[in-house]
C-alpha cells in the first residue's frame, strides 16, 4: 500500500540524512521524497511517498517520530488531502507531430516554459495520475527527458475523511 | 567573564553532577585536556584504548544509573568509540560522548585524523551534534544529558571542533526547550485498565521483564504486581536484577538458554505481560510460533518497540514504573479480584516443569566445569556482587547459573553482543563503587580484546576481579559449529596460542592465580576475594562443555536442546535458517 506522509522537522543540517538514513538503515523504501521550507523558516516539511504493509507503515511513523528533530509526522491517508507534483518534459517532436504536442499541452493545462529549434520544454502540475497520463500520450512523439519533483501534499481544513 | 570552550566543558560538566569521565587524549582534545589539569571535581580515568573508555562509561552508567562520559580525540580516538557507543545503543544505556574534531575550517578537507564521526555513529546514537559555535556548547550539552538519560535512555555524541574549544564567550546555563523531544511517560489509562482486566480475567498468566525495569527504577512495582496478582515473572537477558532471581515466582531468563520452564511457560500462557522489553529474536525464536495462546500486553516507554515483532493485543506506551504503579492501584481499587485458587493449577503446572527439567550440568571429579566456576562464584558473594560478562558461553552461564536480586547487579552487553565489554565494564562499576565487589565473568577469548585495561585497573587501584572461563576455544561459536557445522572447528580453536593469563596479569602489576582441578576453584576464588587488588583467575575448564538448554536459531523456543550425551544430539541437529 502506498502512503504519502508529511513530516514537520527542525530545519537544520544533518536532518535530512537522519531521515534517509532511517528508511535505508530498516530497510524502508522512499519512492519519492521532497523538502522545503515552511511558513517558520526554522521548520522544514517533507513530503515522503512510501509503500509496505499496515505494520511497516505504522513502524515508519513511529520511527519517524522517534527522531529528535521530527516535530509532527501525519500520514495523508488518514487525512482528506491535496497532492500535487511537477514535472518538466523536454519534448523532441517531429514537425508533422508539433500541433499535437502543443494540443495536449493545452488540453492537461501545462505550459511551455522554453522552446528551442527541435524541442520543447513543457511544465505539468497535477496529480500522479495526470502527470503520468500527459507522459504517455506524449511518449510516442519523442520526450528526451524528464524531471518529477515529487509529490507535495497538504490537509484540507473543515473537511473530515470519509 | 568570558571563558574558553574547554572551560564551558567543565563548567557543564560540573553542573550535570559528573565526578568521572573515562578518556584518551589526542592533538585537537588537548585544550579539554589542559583545562582538566589543575581541576579537582572531575577525574579523568586514562584507559588504554578508546574502546576501553567508552565501555568503561557504560559500565559505570548501569551500575549508578546516571550518564557515563567519555571523551577522545578525533578520528581513530573517535571511530574506537563507535563499538561501545552501538553497544550502548542496543542496549538503551545512557552515555555522552565527546570526541575532538579538526578545526572547523579544516572539516571536509580530509585532515589528519579527520573522520565524519557524526556520519558515522548516526545510525547508533540517540541524537549527535557537531558544535559549530561556542555559542551552543553549553544549551547542547544540556541538551546531550537530557537526551541520554530520559525517554529510553541512550549514547549522545557531541564532536568538538579544536577551535571551538579555544574560543571564549561568556558561560550561560539556558533552560532546556525541545519542542521536537517529548517522551510518552504516563501510560494511557483506558489501556492500563484493560491490562487489568485481562489478568483478572487470565488464568495462565506470565510476566516478561526486560531491560525497561531495570533503567526505569521499577523493580518494586513489579514485585508488588507479580506478588498480589501471583503472577510468575520470566527475564530477558537486560533484564536480569529487574525481579528477584532467587523468589519462588522467578521462572529465570527465557528465550534461546533459557529456562525449560520459563519457555514453556510462554508456550502455554494466554495473558502475557511485556515490560520494557522489545522481543529481540533471542527472546521469541520463531515468531510466528511465538506464545501461541496468549493475549499480549506490552509495556514499553518506546513506541517502536510495540508491534515492531510482535502481534499486541494491549499496547501501553510509557515509563515502566508510572505505568506498573498505576496498573498495581487498578488491580487494587478496582479489579479486587482473588487470585488464590486460579493461580494454583498454573503454578503447580510450573512447579512440575521445573522439576521434570531444572537447569543442570554434568559433574566431574577431574575437570573444571565452567557452570561450577559461577555457581561457586553465586555461593560465595551470596549474590552481593556487581558481576560483568564478556559474550559468549561465559555470559551465558553467567546468567543462567548466578541469582540476581537485585538491578544493577548484572552488566552485560545484550543486544549487540560485545566481546570485550565486560573487563572495561567492571572497571567502570567498580569507580563508581569502590567498596563493592566487582566480577567480571570471561573467557579466554573475550578477554583478550580488552586485556590491555589491565594497567588502567592496576594504575587506579581497582580490585576487580576476572573469572576467566578458559576453554581455549572461541567457546560458543564452537558450540554452533559441534551442533550445527559437524564438528568442523573453523578458526575457533585458540588451544596453545591462548597466553599464560597469571604471568599477564603479574606484568602488568596484577595478581595472577590459576585453578585446573575443581577442588581448586572454591580456594583460588576465596583467596581472589580476600585480596584488594585487581586479579586474574584462570579457570581451566573442560572444553567439551555446551550451553544448554538451547533452542537453534529460528526455531520455536519450546523445541529446546538438552544435555543428554547418550543420544548423540550432533547428529540429529541441523541449522534452522
Amino acid at each position: 500500500m502506498r502512503h504519502t506522509i508529511s513530516v514537520l522537522v527542525e530545519n537544520k543540517f544533518g536532518v535530512l540524512s537522519r531521515v534517509s538514513g532511517l528508511f535505508s538503515g530498516r530497510g524502508y523504501n522512499i519512492e519519492s521524497l521532497s523538502v522545503g521550507e515552511t511558513i517558520d523558516p526554522r521548520v522544514s516539511v517533507m513530503t515522503i511517498v512510501t509503500t509496505g504493509d499496515d505494520q511497516i507503515i505504522e513502524q515508519i511513523t513511529k520511527q519517524l517520530n522517534k527522531l529528535i528533530d521530527v516535530i509532527k509526522v501525519t500520514d495523508m491517508k488518514d487525512l482528506e488531502h491535496v497532492e500535487r507534483e511537477m514535472v518538466l518534459v523536454k519534448v523532441a517532436p517531429k514537425q508533422e507531430d508539433k500541433a499535437e504536442v502543443l494540443n495536449i499541452t493545452e488540453i492537461f493545462r501545462g505550459r511551455i516554459v522554453d522552446s528551442s529549434q527541435k524541442t520543447y520544454i513543457i511544465e505539468i502540475t497535477g496529480d500522479e495520475k495526470k502527470i503520468e497520463a500527459f507522459i504517455e500520450l506524449v511518449k510516442p512523439m519523442g520526450i528526451k527527458e524528464f524531471v518529477r519533483t515529487g509529490k507535495v501534499a497538504i490537509a484540507r481544513e473543515g473537511v473530515k475523511k470519509k | 567573564m568570558k571563558i574558553s570552550g574547554a572551560e564551558i566543558i567543565i563548567e557543564s560538566l560540573k553542573r550535570e553532577g559528573v565526578k568521572h569521565i573515562f578518556g584518551y587524549p589526542g592533538g585537537v582534545v588537548l585544550n579539554i585536556f589542559d583545562a582538566l589539569y589543575d581541576n579537582k571535581d572531575i577525574q579523568l580515568i586514562l584507559t588504554r584504548h578508546e574502546q576501553g573508555a567508552i565501555h568503561a562509561a557504560d559500565g559505570y552508567a548501569r551500575a549508578t544509573g546516571k550518564a557515563g562520559v567519555a571523551l577522545v580525540t578525533s578520528g581513530p580516538g573517535a571511530t574506537n568509540t563507535v563499538t561501545g557507543i552501538a553497544t550502548a545503543s542496543m542496549d538503551s544505556i545512557p552515555l555522552v560522548v565527546f570526541s575532538g574534531q579538526v578545526p572547523t575550517m579544516l572539516i571536509g578537507n580530509d585532515a589528519f585524523q579527520e573522520a565524519d564521526i557524526v556520519g558515522i555513529t548516526r545510525p547508533c546514537t540517540k541524537y549527535n551534534y557537531l558544535v559549530k559555535d561556542v555559542n551552543d556548547l553549553s544549551r547542547i550539552i544540556k541538551e546531550a544529558f537530557h537526551i541520554a538519560t530520559t525517554g529510553r535512555p541512550g549514547p549522545v555524541l557531541i564532536d568538538l571542533p579544536k577551535d571551538v574549544t579555544s574560543f571564549k564567550t561568556e558561560f550561560t546555563w539556558p533552560e532546556l526547550d525541545m519542542r521536537s523531544y517529548k517522551p510518552t511517560y504516563e501510560g494511557n489509562k483506558w489501556m492500563i485498565s484493560q491490562a487489568a482486566h485481562s489478568i483478572a480475567k487470565a488464568k495462565k498468566p506470565l510476566i516478561i521483564a526486560g531491560g525497561g525495569v531495570v533503567s526505569s527504577g521499577a523493580s518494586k512495582e513489579l514485585r508488588e504486581l507479580a506478588e498480589y496478582t501471583e503472577i510468575p515473572v520470566t527475564m530477558t537477558l537486560m533484564g536480569l536484577g529487574g525481579f528477584p532471581g532467587t523468589h519462588a515466582l522467578s521462572l529465570g531468563m527465557l528465550g534461546m538458554h533459557g529456562t525449560y520452564y520459563a519457555n514453556k511457560a510462554v508456550q502455554e500462557s494466554d495473558l502475557l505481560i511485556a515490560i520494557g522489553m522489545r522481543f529481540d529474536d533471542r527472546v521469541t525464536g520463531k515468531v510466528e510460533a511465538f506464545a501461541p495462546h496468549a493475549k499480549i500486553v506490552h509495556i514499553d516507554i518506546d513506541p517502536t518497540s510495540i508491534r515492531k515483532n510482535i502481534r499486541v493485543d494491549v499496547p501501553i506506551v510509557g515509563d515502566v514504573k508510572r505505568v506498573l504503579t498505576a496498573l498495581n492501584k487498578v488491580l487494587k481499587d478496582e479489579v479486587k479480584e482473588q487470585w488464590g485458587e486460579v493461580r494454583k493449577a498454573w503454578l503447580r503446572q510450573l512447579d512440575d516443569w521445573k522439576a521434570e527439567r531444572p537447569l543442570t550440568y554434568t559433574w566431574s571429579d577431574e575437570v573444571i566445569k565452567p557452570q561450577f566456576v559461577v555457581e561457586k562464584i553465586y555461593e560465595l558473594t551470596k549474590g552481593d556482587a556487581i558481576i560483568t560478562t564478556e559474550v559468549g558461553q561465559n555470559q551465558m552461564w553467567a546468567a543462567q547459573f548466578y541469582k540476581f536480586d537485585k538491578p544493577r547487579t548484572w552488566l552485560s552487553s545484550g543486544g549487540l553482543g560485545t566481546m570485550g565489554y565486560g573487563f572495561p565494564a567492571a572497571i567502570g562499576a567498580q569507580l563508581a563503587f569502590p567498596n563493592k565487589l566487582v566480577i567480571d565473568i570471561a573467557g579466554d577469548g573475550s578477554i583478550q580484546m580488552n586485556i590491555q585495561e589491565l594497567a588502567t585497573a592496576v594504575i587506579n587501584k581497582l580490585p576487580v576481579k576476572v573469572a576467566i572461563i578458559n576453554n581455549r576455544y572461541l567457546g560458543m561459536v564452537r558450540q554452533w559449529q559441534e551442533l550445527f557445522f559437524g564438528a568442523r572447528y573453523s578458526h575457533t580453536k585458540l588451544d596453545e596460542s591462548v597466553p599464560d593469563f597469571v604471568k599477564i596479569a603479574e606484568a602488568y602489576g596484577a595478581v595472577g592465580m590459576r585453578a585446573t582441578r575443581p577442588d581448586e576453584v572454591e580456594t583460588v576464588l576465596k583467596e581472589a576475594f580476600k585480596i584488594k587488588r585487581t586479579v586474574f583467575m584462570d579457570f581451566v575448564v573442560d572444553w567439551k562443555e555446551k550451553v544448554y538448554p538451547m533452542v537453534p536459531a529460528g526455531a520455536p523456543i519450546d523445541h529446546m536442546l538438552f544435555e543428554e550425551p547418550e543420544k548423540k544430539p550432533e547428529k540429529k541437529l541441523k541449522a534452522v535458517k
